[in-house]
């Protein structure tokens, strides 16, 4: 196993009181394998993958009870430790391709940068490594690319720029949060595909931060459904698409919208809005917003397994019938 | 780049222009330079013959043309009060003026940036309550006060620095501390504000991610950024600076422009002050135009425009 965290805590202190954006959050990543942690915005995905990388704001608190990157524990880790892997065995791809480069050093520079902060080897072998993997992200001319600035390029070459600069090391894991979202439909799926084709050639595992399902069903192995700061359902992508068991899950899955829906009517939607996480919850986070919701679900809920490799935190998943407007794909 | 650089030199030689205009027109609203020459004893007939061999009953226009043709010539007229030309009199004056404004500019930075890079990297911490302090005190207090109390303590108190004068370089010491010490607040600001946001943008997490030291991240990524702002600031400081010399050069009895300036108001000297006049503008636009050629040879983007 790569990646293995279990029980993670993250709070945030806020004008408010302290913000539980993760809570006992666990799951694990072996080599060459992939999982998308899915929800929807606030659902502390974003905070979860910035807390893997020790990135996480200097206010915010983390804590777990385990969590070790191929065998050695992170939590004790000492920021030269954790430097040393990150950008290096795990490296992250973010959101926003635009702001996401350096704007005062070339592509070069930059790429080199990362190289260097890791190998003992020269500039010349860093640029070589720059120059083979922008032209393996699909850069034309990439040679020449490397003297330009981020300026020069748009928003979908950029992010191949930073999804090149994410490999430089040969890492063993990429957090990839939402590496899509801000780029239109058609390069979407083109630097999906590419993503896909890099990580099943080098072996790379990955965690997929995302709300798209459909993108979920196409590259995940295993996929961590979260909702309001907790995991509430945890499966093989298959049989999560196949057979959902949390009500939550099955809603989303049910917002997916399909062509063959009528034309004006008002799309599936869950009802209510997400809690806030200021204040900590007892019982089941989804609770207001959930159909089969009764008195028994105030209690707090732990995850029970419900299949093979399949959890999901709910008391209700054996008992009620299926939801009807579920739709696996 | 080239393109970038000639277009900004073109419009620094309009704004040049233009403020020299607007510097010898601002000094004839000022009196009667005719008067001020013929002196109180004389009669209006004196007055009027001073004026038609200096050519003050020209059009001023007339006048400011005359006098840009000498100026591009090297003649800057002949001072009043010396009995000499100008540009002979000024030129040791201005680079005396310079010297100390340079070394209180690199002083202050000196200062300024290290303090302003610990304070953004760690915001709210003793070290940044530390620097507010010594720019508060720095932006109040008065720097021909503070000149003084320098004087008292170093030069009479413990008489371990010279209180006027220039010759060695202990004599620089004090207007130096002075003259930096009234830009250091404005440069250790903005250098403060400058890190705390670059420490923010979504490239320095990148960075991070990345991996790279804190050291690259911090100097040569935050800081680089940070800077861009900086170096117009300090530009524009440098012109407070020659401003604020006259102060300096005058407690501290050191012979240089701001001085020379402020006498020859006294004296109504007028080519001379406008010569001092032109010299501080030019410098400034000269150092305006430098900040920016800076700034492009650092901001990729700016090149662009």
């Amino acid at each position: 196993m790569l990646l293995n965290v279990q029980n993670l805590n993250v709070m945030i202190p806020t004008q408010g009181g302290p913000l539980h954006a993760v809570q006992d959050v666990s799951f694990s990543v072996s080599k060459g394998e992939t999982l998308c942690i899915v929800g929807e915005s606030g659902c502390g995905k974003s905070v979860t993958a910035l807390s893997l990388l020790g990135l996480l704001p200097k206010s915010a608190k983390r804590s777990a009870s385990r969590m070790t990157f191929d065998g050695q524990d992170m939590i004790t880790m000492s920021d030269k430790q954790i430097r040393a892997l990150r950008g290096n065995r795990l490296s992250m791809i973010f959101q926003e391709p635009m702001t996401a480069l350096n704007p005062l050093h070339t592509l070069g520079r930059q790429l080199t940068d990362v190289y260097m902060a890791h190998r003992r080897g020269n500039r010349e072998a860093a640029r070589q490594r720059a120059v083979y993997l922008l032209e393996r992200v699909g850069i034309a001319k990439a040679a020449e690319r490397l003297g330009q600035y981020p300026h020069e390029l748009s928003g979908g070459l950029r992010q191949r720029v930073v999804i090149a600069m994410a490999l430089m090391c040969e890492p063993e894991l990429i957090v990839a949060d939402e590496p899509t979202t801000a780029l239109d439909v058609t390069i979407q799926a083109e630097l999906l595909r590419l993503l896909a084709e890099l990580q099943k050639s080098m072996g790379l595992g990955m965690i997929m931060i995302t709300h798209d399902l459909g993108l979920v069903s196409r590259i995940a192995d295993r996929v961590v459904v979260m909702y309001a700061g907790q995991v509430i359902e945890n499966a093989l992508a298959k049989e999560l698409f196949e057979n959902p068991k949390h009500p939550y899950t099955r809603a989303l899955l049910g917002s997916v919208p399909d062509p063959s829906h009528p034309r004006m009517q008002p799309l599936p939607s869950i009802p209510g809005t997400v809690p806030s996480l200021v204040q900590k919850m007892e019982g089941c986070h989804f609770r207001d917003r959930c159909a089969f919701a009764s008195e028994e679900c105030r209690v707090p809920i732990p995850l029970v397994g419900v299949g093979a490799e399949h959890v999901a935190r709910c008391i209700k998943t054996g008992a009620q019938a299926p939801n009807a407007r579920s739709t696996a794909p | 780049m080239l393109n970038y650089a000639l277009r900004r030199i073109f419009m620094a030689c309009l704004l040049a222009l233009f403020v020299s205009f607007l510097t010898y027109a601002l000094i004839f609203t000022a009196g009667d330079p005719a008067a001020a020459i013929a002196g109180s004893a004389s009669t209006a007939a004196d007055a009027e013959n001073i004026r038609q061999i200096y050519g003050f009953d020209d059009p001023l226009i007339v006048q400011y043309l005359r006098w840009v043709g000498n100026v591009l010539q090297g003649d800057l007229g002949n001072s009043l009060y010396f009995r000499q030309p100008v540009s002979e009199i000024i030129l040791s004056r201005f680079a005396v003026t310079a010297q100390v404004g340079i070394f209180a500019l690199i002083f202050a930075m000196l200062i300024a940036v290290p303090l302003g890079v610990a304070a953004g990297r760690w915001p709210n911490s003793l070290i940044d309550r530390g620097a507010l302090f010594i720019a508060v005190v720095g932006q109040a207090v008065p720097s021909f006060w503070f000149a003084l109390l320098l004087i008292i303590v170093f030069s009479i108190t413990f008489p371990i620095l010279p209180s006027s004068g220039l010759g060695t370089w202990r004599h620089y010491v004090l207007p130096v501390l002075v003259l930096g010490y009234f830009s250091m607040p404005a440069i250790m600001r903005l250098t403060r504000s400058g890190m705390i946001s670059a420490l923010e943008t979504d490239y320095i997490r990148t960075a991070r991610a990345m991996g790279l030291s804190e050291r690259r991240v911090l100097f040569d990524y935050a800081l680089r950024n940070a800077a861009l702002p900086l170096i117009s600031l300090s530009s524009a400081q440098f012109g407070f600076m020659l401003a604020g010399s006259v102060v300096v050069e005058s407690v501290f009895a050191i012979p240089g422009a701001g001085r020379l300036a402020w006498e020859s108001i006294g004296r109504a000297d007028l080519p001379t002050v406008q010569a001092l006049v032109l010299c501080f503008s030019l410098f400034y636009v000269l150092l305006t135009l430098l900040a920016d050629m800076l700034n492009a040879a650092l901001d990729p983007r700016m090149r662009m425009k």
